[in-house]
């Protein structure tokens, strides 16, 4: 068990790309860290450094107490789940797991008895004997976990090792991940693009965007206080609603004709500046007409989620979601009067994009 | 749509039937050729049905040899055919593989470079090279030798290039796995890259075995020596008799005889060949 330490790590590439613009942070010992963010963000760049497959520009890279940055793969004390899974075609269930720990020199009861006690953890037992391309999806998501279980690692890395899998088992291999990373008390880290992974996963979610952090900090807080117009729009589905605005005082914005409040703004801002105000469909709620801090929202037409209902059309002229329980709202086109906890009212700089919180 | 579909097999097997006839019926002619004593071949009056002399001809075209030009048995040059072909197909799988496995896995100075002189070798075969070749042979003192038959064949492009496509298909993340596991560059190529190779290498190798027997031009050239002459070469020797009649059972025989040992690789590596079709295993 280790911690994992970032200190101002680089990638450029040899033509000049920076693919990651100087990234720190450090995930405790035990923690369960993922990175998420768009595709070409440097989200597993950034991984693939920590696994020793690329090398880093500049910068350090710790596992435990030891710089990691010179050390090869197979020294690093980690053990990788691929997003292919990357097992070998030619090899049955049992020697997938064995083979690393064979190349290692391990004695070859101790290997029998770590491969037995994975595939018991992983209910592949039925399977050693098998070929990967005779199994499932699932089954092989489970074999390229158990490869990296019987290593005993200091840390996990995983590169999106959900998105081969269908959307039912993604969710229930989801769970298994986080329990099982539980079960075994080992620092994970996990690439994903996908936000309700990240949401639920991490216990320190990193936010990236264009070989840069966005946001770093514990998922509630991440969705609550997103720290930029990016943060705030990729986590959260669906995703935050942006519309122009400018100050009009202490705490108050002016939408077009109406005014809101917002309870995280700086208040050393000048009256007009513009920002953007970020509303998320599911905190809206329906006011009405005419009541101090409401907000006129024409809805166009409504989309049916079951237990929700996603309310689409124009506030201030601008395309707005709102979301409500199913039955709370009449689901009809028309006008409808809307309010917002100050609360959960975000404020953005309108050119950096930067949250303009109180601190 | 449900359909009557056998008038259609019929005729699919009505044209097989004539393909595999037209085929096999000079393979038949020669074999039954082979099995009749000259005097019934030559008066121009072949049954086609097989004769009395099939263990006296082979025994004597394998163990004796003809009265004619070449006094060789055709055992020793069945030997010798075979340890050219052999040679070659190992030869070059041997070395295609290693080559290709650099080019695809390893950055090097120069490496494209080298990749394309390998390619453009595609343009040199034997027969464009053939008097340099010759005389790089013959001064290395290597003719009349089963080094001189095989190792100029075994330099060329076609292998090289056959593992390299196969090569770049294998997945990088097999190799970053290997990397994580611990298995070096030789042991990935030994425990990853060969074994995925096998049903390519037994493609190649049957290709290779069939090119390295058939050859004529090249063994030619340079043999001079009977002892050292190759099967398709003794079947060409038999057959143009300036001082005798030619023993056209014992061709017949040879020639049978040429056939048997392609025929048995490929019998021997279809198993594989199929398996490389059916299954891919990626």
């Amino acid at each position: 068990m280790a911690q994992v330490t970032l200190n101002n790590v680089k990638k450029i590439y040899a033509g000049g790309v920076e693919a990651v613009k100087g990234v720190s942070f450090d995930i405790p010992d035990g923690g369960f860290c993922v990175l998420v963010g768009p595709s070409g963000c440097g989200k597993s760049t950034l991984l693939r450094m920590v696994a020793g497959l690329e090398t880093i520009s500049a910068g350090e890279v710790a596992i435990g107490s030891r710089v990691v940055n010179q050390v090869e793969p197979a020294d690093r004390d980690i053990a990788m789940v691929f997003q292919n899974y990357a097992l070998y075609p030619h090899m049955s269930v049992y020697d997938n797991m064995a083979y690393g720990l064979r190349n290692r020199g391990t004695p070859k009861d101790e290997i029998e008895k770590r491969v037995a006690e994975a595939a018991r953890i992983l209910a592949i037992e039925p399977f050693l004997q098998r070929r990967p391309r005779q199994l499932s999806g699932g089954q092989r998501q489970r074999v390229a976990m158990g490869r990296a279980i019987v290593r005993k690692p200091q840390v996990f890395l995983f590169d999106e090792p959900l998105s081969n899998l269908d959307a039912k088992l993604r969710v229930q291999m989801r769970v298994e991940i986080k329990k099982l990373q539980r079960a075994l008390g080992v620092t994970a880290i996990y690439v994903t693009h996908d936000q309700v992974e990240a949401m639920t996963l991490s216990d320190k979610l990193v936010v990236m965007n264009g070989g840069q952090v966005e946001q770093i900090g514990v998922p509630a807080e991440v969705y609550r206080k997103p720290a930029s117009r990016f943060v705030a729009t990729f986590i959260g589905s669906p995703p935050m609603n942006l519309l122009p605005a400018k100050l009009d005082g202490h705490g108050i914005i002016a939408l077009g004709d109406a005014l809101l409040q917002a309870r995280d703004l700086r208040d050393d801002l000048p009256a007009g500046t513009a920002v953007e105000v970020g509303l998320r469909p599911e905190d809206i709620e329906v006011a009405s007409e005419g009541a101090a801090g409401s907000l006129p929202f024409d809805v166009e037409f409504i989309e049916e989620l079951g237990a929700t209902q996603l309310f689409h059309g124009q506030l201030a002229g601008k395309p707005f979601v709102m979301q409500a329980a199913t039955g709370e709202v009449a689901a009809q086109a028309g006008r409808l009067w809307i309010s917002v906890d100050p609360d959960k009212v975000h404020v953005f700089d309108a050119e950096s994009g930067v949250r303009l919180g109180k601190g | 749509m449900v359909e009557d579909r056998r008038l259609g097999d019929a005729i699919a097997y009505i044209i097989l039937t004539i393909g595999v006839l037209i085929c096999a019926f000079p393979v038949w002619l020669t074999f039954v050729a082979s099995t009749w004593d000259n005097a019934t071949i030559i008066n121009g009056q072949l049954p086609l049905y097989p004769g009395p002399h099939f263990l006296d001809n082979y025994y004597r075209i394998l163990f004796v040899g003809t009265s004619g030009s070449t006094r060789e048995p055709v055992a020793s040059m069945m030997l010798n055919s075979f340890v050219m072909a052999m040679t070659i197909a190992i030869g070059k799988i041997f070395i295609s593989v290693l080559s290709a496995y650099a080019i695809v896995y390893y950055r090097f100075p120069f490496r494209m470079a080298a990749f394309w002189i390998i390619f453009v070798t595609l343009m040199l075969p034997v027969e464009v090279r053939i008097f340099p070749t010759f005389k790089i042979v013959s001064d290395l003192g290597m003719l009349d030798s089963y080094q001189g038959l095989a190792v100029p064949l075994i330099a060329s492009a076609t292998g090289t290039l056959l593992f390299r496509q196969f090569f770049m298909t294998i997945p990088d993340e097999l190799l970053e796995a290997s990397k994580i596991d611990g298995a070096g560059p030789f042991k990935f190529f030994k425990d990853t890259v060969l074994p995925l190779s096998l049903t390519t290498i037994a493609a190649l190798f049957v290709i290779q075995f069939i090119y390295g027997w058939n050859q004529y031009l090249w063994p030619l050239l340079i043999t001079t020596k009977d002892s050292m002459q190759t099967i398709v070469i003794g079947i060409r020797k038999m057959i143009t008799t300036s001082d005798a009649l030619t023993e056209w059972q014992l061709a017949m025989a040879t020639a049978m005889l040429a056939m048997l040992p392609p025929v048995f690789v490929v019998i021997a590596m279809q198993r594989l060949f199929v398996k490389g079709l059916v299954e891919t295993e990626k």
